[in-house]
């Protein structure tokens, strides 16, 4: 979609949804963003990755949730009624990130992303596409893809 | 919508499956020894009406072959040639080829010209006739020109004429067709004199504008036979009268008598106008939904060719407007184009249609994506209903209250509307097993061996999905089944066999499921040998202690081919264990069957619907979960002296001198751990299709309904022992255990060693 290059020389600006996970901020390009809602339990699948949630009902669709926190490795969301789940959509196929809460939406020149520096034991590095600075704290942009979890199902 | 000519053209495709499948139904039915003159009938009618159609979009690939099948068809029609064993087979090969000419047509894909040639060759061999030339001259056709026109030019008038006597009924009209096409067809088959009759016109005041009165009498002068005459009037069959006598052998032939009663359901069916009354052109026909009831279709389709007020210019015994209007000879090109608009086509299509469905029961043509929209609503529905249940019954309201009952009646509904819906999906097998027909063929054709495919339960029926999703793990079993169930010819005759073997395909419904099953009468699995080839390739570990149905299941491991040469028809990689997936994909599961020199049986046991599904709903380690009642045999409660363990957390219970392995759900699925007793806990005992049971231990039973499937796989992936997941009452998700996938994984983990035994799904 709009996350294969990231170029320096771009003037147009990105618009962001940024989020709290644990005491880092992330954000997606409010683009993939379909919908936020609040927390509901979601329904354990057995034999799932730890940061496979479950699955929810969105309006009569089953929606895999992913507890970003565990995916990043900061550990499980403990999760209460403030709790939010961003809907993402990638590909076609949608899923929900259960963050901490929704900070803001920024519009930040792709000028001013940067790749993420090369830090191999940086478990969190493959999850981060670029990164920025707004007031000076810095801004993670998340890389929908790898986060996903891995299909079991095609190989199968 | 933006082309008219484009959705006529994708209807006439349409049409033409609905006619290679009443040409295989024909076919198959000659084959089996039903030579009437109805049943030739019906397969050359087929190739007939597509010549007609093809002729009208300028196809010429396919008028090219159809004009010669047709004309050998003609030849067993007319006697001249005996149906034998060499004639079907090439009959049935000529068909496959019809329908790949029809689908290269369509999506304007090469036509494989080597084989075309080949298999026309052989029809005029089998005639015995030097080829005809004349279809050529099909090619500058108006689109939509009549079907019937395309036979031939006129030719030197010899002999003395024919006289032709044609009456039409009141259902020629409402159902379409115009006697100006006919009589032009007529007229180009040779020098013809055409004369309206109106002896029956009544005077105008007494004039019923939609009744017909008027006749033909042609005096045709051609050096065609009768048959060719009678072609012309094809689709009319029946809804007219028609006397041909004279020509050179002419006797005379009573009218023909069937079809007679074809149901002329309309109100509006036109006066017998004559050409003057043209139809409308091709915007006038609705083409969403096209009805294909016999003769009634015009009602929804096609305005009546006149409507009252025209009539009496129609009737009018002016030359112009009379239907004697062509002079005498052939109608030139384009005078045939002209007249026959797509007006004139359409009516040909639709009495094409009339004469397909003439037996069958009236059906409708619905937009598939509508049907699912339906089947999706009456799906939330049920879901709606459900929460409206739980809510009423919070709410506290007694069961004996209006409310509830109420409630009660509107389940009962929804619930025979879901069943109504889900029918809409369901198809009969029978085009699924009818391509298998051509596997078998084209199989046995490529290993040199003689294979008759038997077929049973044709009209089962199952969801179109299914249907469409079983096709190809259904060819690679046929495929298998002639080439490595059968034996040689040789073979079986020292095994006292027939030398031709029978592969035979079987489709039921069995306990709410339908069973497909693809047995041959070959040698059966030969075990050692499959044995030898999965220790040689690694697959089973030596000297394995395993049972006969292990060993057949074997089969299905990926990477297991027991042909050791690499075959012209198998083995090209694809082995059953992709077979197995594909129908594990659909919720289905196959098995083997052998006997050492009588045979294999693969059953393959499918979901009626992918779409809903009678359940348990039962509470394991906290959560709620939906177990196919299909699976279940019988729910228990447990004593502590009924569990035996044999071994560390391994227990079976012992039920009725039997032993069955015990399952706690809730550590299976990974909920919690194992409890410390498992005294008074409910057990649910479940069953597999081939008979192997477990007992599953769940926290609670909490009802009986019926889920909607919501797939897992197209948002998340396959999850071990769960096939799908479902939404409840109270808008939660649960799951829906897959009790053979569960019982499989934990046969493997069990066997520890050989975890990649698991097959017993």
């Amino acid at each position: 979609m709009t996350d294969h290059a990231v170029s320096t020389d771009d003037r147009s600006e990105l618009e962001l949804l940024s989020f709290r996970v644990g005491e880092q901020e992330y954000s997606v390009d409010i683009m993939s963003v379909r919908e936020i809602r609040g927390w509901t339990r979601a329904t354990p699948l057995p034999h799932s990755e730890p940061y496979v949630r479950g699955v929810i009902n969105l309006r009569g669709a089953v929606l895999p949730i992913i507890d970003l926190s565990c995916r990043l490795g900061i550990g499980a969301t403990e999760t209460t009624e403030r709790n939010v789940i961003i809907v993402v959509q990638m590909e076609g196929q949608s899923i929900g990130l259960l963050v901490d809460a929704v900070s803001d939406i920024l519009s930040i020149p792709r000028s001013e992303l940067q790749a993420p520096p090369d830090i191999l034991s940086d478990a969190a590095h493959s999850f981060v596409r670029a990164l920025t600075v707004v007031e000076g704290r810095m801004l993670r942009i998340l890389d929908l893809h790898s986060v996903y979890p891995q299909r079991e199902g095609n190989a199968a | 919508m933006s082309d008219p000519m484009a959705e006529i053209r994708a209807s006439f495709f349409i049409e033409c499956e609905e006619l290679l499948e009443a040409l295989q139904d024909g076919l198959a039915a000659m084959d089996g020894g039903d030579t009437d003159a109805e049943t030739i009938n019906i397969c050359f009618r087929a190739v007939h009406s597509m010549k007609g159609g093809a002729g009208a979009f300028g196809l010429e690939a396919l008028v090219r072959f159809a004009h010669r099948y047709e004309t050998v068809m003609d030849e067993i029609r007319a006697g001249r040639l005996a149906p034998d064993r060499d004639a079907m087979m090439l009959f049935f090969r000529a068909a496959d080829v019809l329908s790949d000419i029809v689908r290269a047509s369509r999506d304007g894909e090469h036509i494989d010209e080597a084989e075309v040639e080949s298999v026309l060759g052989q029809l005029e061999a089998l005639a015995g006739g030097a080829p005809e030339e004349d279809e050529e001259e099909v090619a500058d056709f108006q689109p939509m020109g009549l079907a019937i026109d395309l036979d031939s030019t006129p030719e030197a008038p010899t002999d003395e004429p024919w006289t032709i006597r044609f009456v039409p009924h009141a259902e020629l009209f409402s159902s379409g067709n115009e006697p100006q096409h006919l009589l032009r067809a007529l007229a180009a088959l040779g020098e013809a004199q055409i004369v309206c009759r109106q002896d029956d016109l009544p005077p105008l005041d007494g004039l019923d504008p939609e009744a017909p009165y008027l006749a033909w009498e042609i005096s045709l002068d051609t050096d065609k036979g009768e048959a060719e005459i009678r072609e012309v009037f094809d689709f009319v069959d029946g809804i007219c009268t028609l006397e041909v006598s004279g020509g050179p052998r002419g006797p005379e032939l009573p009218p023909l008598p069937d079809l007679s009663d074809l149901p002329g359901t309309i109100d509006d069916a036109s006066a017998p106008a004559g050409p003057a009354a043209a139809p409308p052109g091709p915007d006038g026909t609705a083409r969403r939904i096209t009805l294909s009831e016999p003769a009634g279709d015009t009602a929804g389709d096609e305005p009546a060719p006149a409507d009252p007020l025209q009539t009496p210019g129609g009737k009018a015994p002016e030359p112009a407007g009379s239907p004697a209007a062509p002079p005498t000879g052939s109608a030139a090109p384009g005078d045939r184009a002209d007249g026959s608009g797509a007006g004139g086509g359409a009516g040909g299509g639709e009495a094409r249609q009339a004469q397909a469905a003439a037996q069958t029961k009236p059906t409708v043509r619905v937009d598939l994506e509508r049907v699912d929209r339906l089947v999706n609503l009456v799906g939330e529905l049920v879901i709606n209903q459900a929460m409206l249940s739980q809510s009423v019954q919070e709410a506290g309201i007694p069961s004996n209250s209006p409310v509830s009952q109420g409630l009660e009646e509107f389940m009962q509904l929804t619930r025979d509307i879901q069943d109504s819906v889900m029918m809409i999906r369901a198809q009969p097998v029978k085009s699924l097993f009818q391509r298998m027909s051509r596997i078998v063929r084209e199989a046995s054709a490529a290993v040199d061996k003689r294979v008759r495919l038997k077929t049973e339960g044709e009209a089962t029926e199952v969801d179109k999905t299914v249907i469409e999703r079983l096709a190809d793990p259904l060819t690679h079993m046929i495929r298998n089944a002639v080439d490595h169930g059968l034996e040689s010819g040789e073979k079986r005759r020292a095994a006292g066999k027939p030398e031709e073997g029978v592969v035979t395909l079987t489709a039921a419904h069995r306990s709410g499921r339908v069973v497909i099953e693809v047995a041959d009468d070959g040698g059966g699995i030969n075990r050692p040998r499959v044995r030898q080839i999965a220790e040689e390739k690694g697959l089973v570990p030596e000297g394995l202690s395993m049972t006969d149905s292990e060993i057949d299941n074997l089969l299905f491991m990926p990477g297991f081919s027991t042909a050791s040469q690499i075959s012209d028809l198998s083995g090209r990689g694809v082995g059953m264990d992709v077979v197995r997936s594909s129908i594990q994909e659909l919720g289905g599961r196959i098995t083997i069957a052998s006997e050492p020199g009588v045979g294999t049986t693969f059953s393959i046991s499918l979901p009626l619907t992918l779409a809903v599904l009678d359940g348990m709903v039962v509470r394991a380690g906290g959560e709620t979960l939906v177990v196919p009642l299909g699976a279940i045999v019988e729910t228990l409660s447990l004593a502590d002296e009924e569990i035996r363990s044999i071994g560390p957390g391994r227990n079976v219970l012992h039920i009725r001198d039997a032993f069955v392995p015990l399952l706690d759900l809730a550590v299976e699925l990974d909920y919690r751990g194992p409890l410390e007793s498992y005294d008074g806990s409910v057990v649910l005992l479940i069953q597999q299709e081939d008979g192997a049971r477990a007992a599953l231990v769940v926290d609670s039973i909490e009802e009986q309904r019926q889920v909607v499937i919501k797939g897992l796989q197209d948002s998340y992936g396959h999850v071990p022992g769960i096939a799908a997941a479902t939404i409840l009452g109270d808008g939660q998700i649960a799951l829906i255990l897959d009790p053979v996938d569960l019982m499989s994984n934990v046969a493997g983990r069990s066997r520890g060693a050989v975890p990649s035994l698991d097959l017993a799904g």
